[in-house]
């Protein structure tokens, strides 16, 4: 088995109104509950957007700290699900639930190591 | 049969098997490569009577041997994997079943498509990876860096290595016909050098041959492969004695390959009966018609391009629609629907408009018109062809 993230890359410059963003998270939450169903979640979360995101880096011997994601794109990284499969084909059927149910793009990553049981 | 047919013919199918014994594609191709390395010596006076098996079992312990002198977890696994197959009986050839699975892993909508292509033609038809960058006009290096990441990522991100189920192969077909129809195409009309580059018009056929065999039952697999065979049958009659291009029209049909147009005509019937008709069908059709009879049946041939292009409203089937339309309707309205067309870079548009403009005595426009194509054209043998067009019309 392997481990899979499902990063939603969210479209920031185009804001949803209220009630498609309530209609949204229904379906996100039902693909969710799915996923539980079925034996693969192990993980998921949403994210305020990237004006809440701070950049911590490394200089020399201490760090700077700086407002703001990153990257400055217009797709951030507005959510994730992390789960469980036996291949790609598995993940990238869930991706597919998941792109359709909160309308946008789904990078699909396994993790690197299978963690210890 | 020497040791290279036996390579070129057994590498894909060898590599194809180990790679399910094995479950890496990179451990299949060194043990594949070991034990062709072995037969190079053990083969000196006579092959094997069953050269793919003793391939794939002298591949399997040399693959045992050196996952035992290697300790990383990786290996252990590997070798657990091959001592634990149930017990074969000698000398098992390649099995055709595992060919059919490395193909739909290679052309994985998760690989670029340069990737699937180069994956295939090096996996699949043990082409070397020159060979493979000669063809699609890219740098060695490119090619080789595209192969290694494929591979890692094949491994990393877990794609399966297995026939996509029956729910799945409407996704997951197209591309791997698309694969086969594209290394047909660069083997027909190279990209660049020569005109045909025989080589990978065979492999393709080999390979939509295996696809046929072990997919009987779907159709545009069937329209795929009769299309490359109703293709292939013209071959010999495509290129004149100085090694000239000859056209359609003026090709010796008693040059055509008799023999692979049955088969092909044999084909576009058993899969039209379907009822299921899809673009590579419809292809293979309008090519059962070219090779049917002493000439070409045009006003059947526009049908099926308007049939086709429903199915595929792109632009390069509408240029190839026009050139129907001129032999039904008459250049002036070919013209006019070439004329709707854009497909910036593509030498055949102004290359059919400077045909057209010739057959409605426009000389002027026709000349420039062939300017444009040579300027575009990438084959030597298709740049001479229009050379010549173009000098017949005199002037500048």
């Amino acid at each position: 088995m392997k481990q899979y993230l499902l990063a939603v890359q969210l479209d920031e410059s185009k804001p949803e109104p209220e009630e498609e963003f309530e209609a949204m998270l229904t379906r996100t939450g039902q693909v969710t509950e799915d996923m539980k169903s079925a034996g693969v979640w192990v993980f998921v979360g949403g994210l305020e957007p990237s004006h809440a995101s701070t950049v911590v880096r490394p200089g020399d011997g201490t760090v700077t700290v700086t407002d703001g994601p990153f990257t400055e794109t217009k797709e951030q990284l507005g959510g994730f699900w992390v789960i469980r499969c036996d291949d790609l084909d598995q993940a990238l059927a869930w991706a597919g639930k998941c792109a359709l149910a909160c309308g946008q793009s789904i990078e699909v990553r396994p993790f690197g190591e299978i963690p210890q049981r | 049969m020497d040791l290279d047919s036996v390579y070129r013919a057994e590498y894909g199918p060898c590599v194809a098997t180990l790679t399910r014994l094995l479950g890496d594609i990179g451990l299949a191709e060194e043990a594949v490569q070991d034990a062709f390395a072995v037969a190079v010596t053990k083969w000196a006076d006579a092959l094997p009577p069953n050269p793919g098996g003793w391939i794939v079992t002298t591949a399997r312990n040399r693959a045992i041997d050196r996952l035992r002198r290697e300790s990383t977890r990786d290996a252990r696994h590997a070798q657990a994997l091959l001592l634990n197959q149930p017990d074969e009986p000698e000398e098992v050839g390649p099995v055709r079943d595992d060919q059919l699975r490395l193909i739909f892993t290679c052309c994985h909508p998760a690989l670029s498509p340069l990737a699937q292509t180069a994956l295939t033609l090096r996996l699949l038809g043990g082409l070397e990876v020159p060979e493979i960058a000669r063809a699609y006009l890219v740098p060695e290096a490119t090619v080789a860096q595209r192969i290694v990441r494929a591979k890692k990522k094949i491994r990393d991100a877990g794609i399966p290595y297995r026939v996509p189920g029956e729910s799945d192969l409407p996704d997951r077909l197209p591309p791997v016909l698309t694969v086969l129809y594209l290394v047909f195409n660069e083997g027909y009309t190279s990209t660049s050098g020569e005109l045909v580059r025989t080589d990978l018009c065979l492999e393709a056929v080999r390979l939509a041959r295996a696809l046929a065999g072990l997919m009987p039952d779907e159709p545009e697999v069937l329209g795929l492969l009769a299309l490359l065979l109703l293709t292939e049958a013209r071959r010999p009659a495509r290129v004149g004695p100085s090694g000239e291009l000859v056209v359609l029209a003026d090709q010796d049909r008693s040059r055509w390959n008799r023999e692979l147009i049955a088969e092909g005509h044999d084909l576009v019937r058993r899969c039209l009966r379907r009822g299921q008709p899809g673009p590579y069908q419809l292809q293979a059709a309008i090519n059962a018609v070219h090779t049917d009879g002493p000439a070409t049946d045009w006003t059947q041939v526009l049908a099926l391009y308007d049939q086709l292009l429903r199915h595929s409203p792109t632009p390069v089937v509408a240029l190839n629609r026009a050139v129907a339309v001129a032999e039904v309707h008459g250049p002036a309205a070919a013209l006019a629907a070439v004329d709707e067309l854009d497909l910036p870079g593509y030498h055949l548009l102004p290359a059919t408009r400077a045909d057209l403009f010739t057959r409605l005595g426009r000389t002027a426009e026709a000349v420039a018109a062939y300017d444009e194509a040579i300027s575009l054209v990438g084959n030597d043998t298709e740049r001479a062809f229009l050379q010549a067009r173009r000098a017949r019309l005199g002037g500048t």
